[in-house]
């Protein structure tokens, strides 16, 4: 459970550095060296990358949107179809965040056991 | 590897979606482009490449108001700032113009590509460009608006790209002069279709002479040109007559043959209004000019509004996104707007080739060498593709084999004056330094293509209007221009064009004022040939020379009204002959109430009438079905105007062009098909969705008063100004107002006023709205905040300054830059 916990911390922390740099996908570099490096069970290292991206995509494009009120977001979500509701739009943003790192997350788990 | 697989599949465009996680992303996806509607900030910028500090200041609705110290740095900023908010527009517009959509979107658009490039835009774009570079002065300034983008461009990481490129999935890249010249050119193709050449040939080859000469007059009984009748000519015409060598039997024109194809022309053309009144008219004493150019409405807006002032001019109005200097405007001492000129500027030329080779071409019983181009296509997601255009004397081969018909032996070339060398921005510059009508005259005489109709009034009191463009100097005897003709011979080639100082002009008009409405810019005694065909505006320019006849101490309120005016002219004189002509002993209890409202109707398109959906409904039925014969789809052929409809409706009870096609067994007579078209407004109203009102007309026994507002004029006519890649949450979907075309306030459902602009120079004020506002981002509150200003007729106060401080009070935030 504490290395679940350092897990999200460490995955959270380095992605947001680095993110504003760096394509997206850097979160599944950062998610796989987390996985790599801190012991855990394959679900729990999946669910710290899946947690970890899911909180801080979903969080920042809050932040974003509702500065904006939400005007945009409202948009895409009717473009997208979702019918305009930007809640969904931000759980899927999560949740595909959230899938990438997870995933990442789990194949460093198992490159480590290697 | 399937975390790979998925990585890769979320950072690539799945066919229409964009690529999921990559537009999602908050660091780099869409998110990014949601605007702080909260906090607006002075800032301050290094830019490298300005000379001296420029300030832009950001007034109320987001306009910028640019101080820059040189001329120089001021188009440079243009550039800077026009890209801040408008970048995805400006590209987008100059890949279609260039024929490069494919680039973008994939195979399906190529087709439109290709009529792109064989039509000429970026043939011309590069002539213009080519012959730009030869005046210093304007290539100094059109490079300083270029390296303004560019340095805007490069301060852009991927997550700062409007939401479109994410969408779409794709980069900006760096702007140039060609791209400049391929933004005029793209506006020379929307302005240029008044041509029927295919089409009138169709016609006079199918129907016979008579009927064409009935169908498509070159003027009509009620004409009211931008020039007033009577008005005399100062003017010596050059020699326009024929002097080829060419035996007689060898016609220039043809009228015998049938084509498959034309270009594609809008159903509706809506036009544009301009028109200035001196002070002998207006309360102040000084001269009011109006300006309301209409196009296919489109976000982001088509126009973007700027005041650019620097030590050699200070300038306010509509500039292209993507293009230098003002376009439509006022300074301190002068102000001009625009309407098409809607002249004929493109002819079609069938060429012979000498063999399947097509390697030459006849002419005056010799083989020309042909010119041939490779264009090359580049295909999103697909190997290139090659088309191979051909360029002749006549211009460039449209459609051939390769490209819209079967037939090798249908080559037709098109001539348009677009592709000659010129320099519109040298006009537009000229302009926005003008002080006098001097000025004026001189900006304009370069002037080339789109051809337009230049209102003009000044602070010291002049008012004038003149048609400018390029026109070629054609031959009234063989009607050139108006036929598809010969290319092999020089009988109906262009023979020069007509002296700038010998189009339609006026200044100072004993009845105090100028106007203009797509109109015959002339009567039949201009000295020069010109097709008339009924492509011009009957309507719009009656209405106005009324108001203004009529009109006394106008003042700014005045044009307001006027512009936002919904009389239906043509309503008044259609529908009394459509309730004559109506049987009304075949009608229903519901018809005959129709029939009643109608008969009470003032003619006013307002948005909450229902009578102007009973009167457009039956009109395009009616149209329908008298001109279905125009509308085979293998043989293009153009509609009689609305104006030669309500006469031969008045005038002729037996043509054959009553007897609609589609019922071979049954001759319909005049009063059938009228009363076959009234049968349909109750059919089509059931049939339309209305989408704000959710209650479909039934045809019931309540029929009240309070039913008829589910169908009123607004919600029937809907209004949309969509935006330019069709994504529909990114337009202004049901926007209510009035108007329709042939009505000053010339809005349909898809075109209108694109800016409307009243210049009072007494007061030195101007009133400017337009349809969408300063912002191209769907992420901002200005992206379309004046749209429903606009709709509901109401301006605003431009605040136009002389020093940036005036504005310190009502400010969004000033940008400092500094090089």
């Amino acid at each position: 459970m504490r290395n679940f916990i350092v897990s999200v911390f460490v995955i959270i922390f380095l992605s947001s550095l680095l993110q504003p740099f760096l394509p997206w996908y850097i979160v599944a570099a950062v998610a796989f060296v987390t996985g790599y490096f801190i012991k855990q069970s394959p679900l729990s290292a999946f669910a710290a990358g899946f947690v970890a991206i899911f909180l801080l995509w979903i969080s920042y494009a809050f932040v974003l949107s509702h500065a904006n009120n939400d005007l945009l977001a409202r948009k895409v979500a009717t473009l997208l179809p979702m019918g305009g509701h930007v809640s969904l739009l931000l759980l899927v943003t999560g949740i595909i965040g959230g899938l990438v790192s997870g995933l990442s997350a789990l194949t460093g788990r198992f490159a480590a056991a290697l | 590897m399937i975390t790979i697989a998925l990585i890769v599949v979320l950072n690539s465009q799945l066919g229409v979606a964009p690529p999921f996680a990559k537009f999602l992303n908050p660091y780099q996806g869409f998110w990014q482009n949601a605007e702080n509607a909260k906090t607006w900030k002075d800032d301050e910028a290094h830019v490298p490449g300005l000379k001296d500090e420029v300030k832009v200041y950001f007034d109320k609705r987001l306009v910028p108001h640019v101080f820059a110290k040189n001329d120089q740095d001021l188009y440079f900023m243009q550039g800077y700032i026009t890209a801040k908010y408008r970048l995805w527009q400006m590209e987008i517009q100059t890949h279609s113009a260039a024929g490069r959509i494919s680039e973008i979107i994939g195979e399906k658009t190529i087709d439109v590509d290709r009529m792109q490039r064989r039509i000429g835009l970026g043939y011309g774009a590069e002539t213009a460009q080519d012959y730009i570079a030869k005046d210093p002065a304007s290539k100094q300034l059109i490079d300083a608006y270029c390296d303004g983008v560019n340095a805007y461009i490069k301060t852009l990481k991927p997550k700062d790209y409007p939401v479109e490129y994410k969408l779409l999935d794709y980069q900006p890249e760096a702007w140039n002069p060609l791209k400049v010249a391929l933004l005029l050119k793209n506006m020379a193709n929307m302005l240029s279709v008044f041509e029927y050449d295919i089409e009138n040939t169709n016609f006079i080859a199918k129907y016979g002479e008579q009927n064409f000469r009935e169908l498509y007059p070159d003027f009509i009984d009620a004409e009211d040109p931008i020039i007033p009748i009577g008005t005399p000519w100062n003017v010596t015409p050059m020699d326009s007559t024929n002097h080829s060598q060419m035996q007689a039997g060898n016609a220039g024109v043809i009228r015998n043959e049938l084509f498959a194809n034309a270009l594609t022309k809008p159903d509706e053309i809506t036009g544009s209004n301009n028109w200035a009144v001196s002070g002998s008219k207006t309360k102040s004493g000084k001269p009011i000019l109006c300006n309301d150019p209409h196009l296919k409405l489109s976000l982001p807006s088509i126009w973007y509004e700027m005041q650019l002032v620097s030590p050699n001019m200070n300038v306010y109005g509509a500039t292209l996104p993507g293009s230098p200097a003002v376009i439509i405007g006022f300074n301190d001492s002068i102000s001009w707007g625009v309407t098409n000129g809607g002249r004929d500027v493109r002819d079609w030329y069938k060429i012979k080739f000498k063999d399947a080779l097509r390697n030459e071409y006849e002419y005056n019983g010799q083989w020309l060498k042909a010119e041939k181009k490779v264009e090359r296509y580049k295909v999103r997601g697909k190997p290139d593709v090659l088309d191979t255009v051909i360029y002749t004397r006549f211009g460039i081969v449209v459609f051939d084999q390769n490209f819209g018909t079967a037939d090798s032996k249908k080559n037709l070339a098109m001539r348009w004056t677009a592709h000659l060398p010129s320099n519109e921005f040298k006009t537009f510059y000229q302009l926005n330094c003008g002080k006098n009508y001097d000025d004026y005259i001189n900006a304009l005489k370069n002037y080339t293509c789109p051809a337009q109709n230049f209102v003009f009034a000044s602070r010291s009191g002049d008012i004038a209007i003149k048609q400018q463009g390029r026109f070629p100097l054609r031959d009234k005897a063989t009607e050139q221009g108006k036929f598809v003709s010969n290319g092999t011979t020089d009988k109906d080639e262009w023979k020069g064009y007509i002296p700038a100082a010998d189009n339609p002009t006026i200044k100072n008009p004993e009845r105090g004022f100028v106007s203009s409405a797509n109109q015959h810019p002339t009567d039949s005694t201009y000295p020069y040939y010109y097709p008339g065909l009924g492509v011009y505006e009957n309507y719009r320019n009656r209405r106005i020379n009324k108001l203004l006849t009529e009109g006394k101490d106008i003042d700014a309120d005045f044009m307001k009204k006027m512009q936002t005016d919904n009389y239906n002219l043509l309503a008044s004189e259609a529908l009394p002959v459509l309730l004559l002509l109506l049987n009304k002993s075949d009608l229903n209890d519901h018809e005959k109430k129709i029939v009643d409202a109608l008969s009470k109707w003032d003619y006013y398109n307002n948005a909450g009438e229902v009578s102007p959906v009973y009167f457009d409904i039956w009109w395009n039925e009616l149209r329908k079905l008298l001109w279905d014969e125009m509308m085979d789809k293998n043989v293009p052929m153009k509609q009689p105007s609305f104006y030669v409809t309500v006469a031969f409706l008045k005038h002729d009870s037996t043509s054959q062009f009553y007897d609609n096609l589609s019922t071979p067994n049954k001759k319909e007579t005049r009063a059938d098909i009228v009363l076959m078209a009234f049968k349909r407004i109750e059919d089509t109203l059931r049939k339309k969705e209305f989408t704000e009102v959710n209650e479909p007309y039934e045809n019931d026994d309540n029929y009240k008063k309070d039913d008829l507002r589910t169908h009123d004029w607004g919600s029937y006519k809907d209004t949309k100004i969509s935006h330019l890649a069709m994504i529909d949450p990114f337009s202004s979907m049901h926007v209510c107002n009035g108007g329709n075309i042939g009505i000053i306030n010339a809005t349909n459902t898809t075109n209108g006023p694109s800016w409307r602009m009243i210049v009072d120079e007494g007061a030195m004020k101007a009133y400017i709205v337009f349809p969408g506002g300063e912002s191209g981002n769907p992420g901002s509150a200005y992206y379309d905040n004046m749209v429903n200003t606009w709709a509901k007729g109401q301006y605003y106060e431009a605040d136009f300054i002389k020093q940036g401080d005036e504005l310190e009070a009502k400010k969004l935030f000033v940008s400092t830059f500094k090089p």
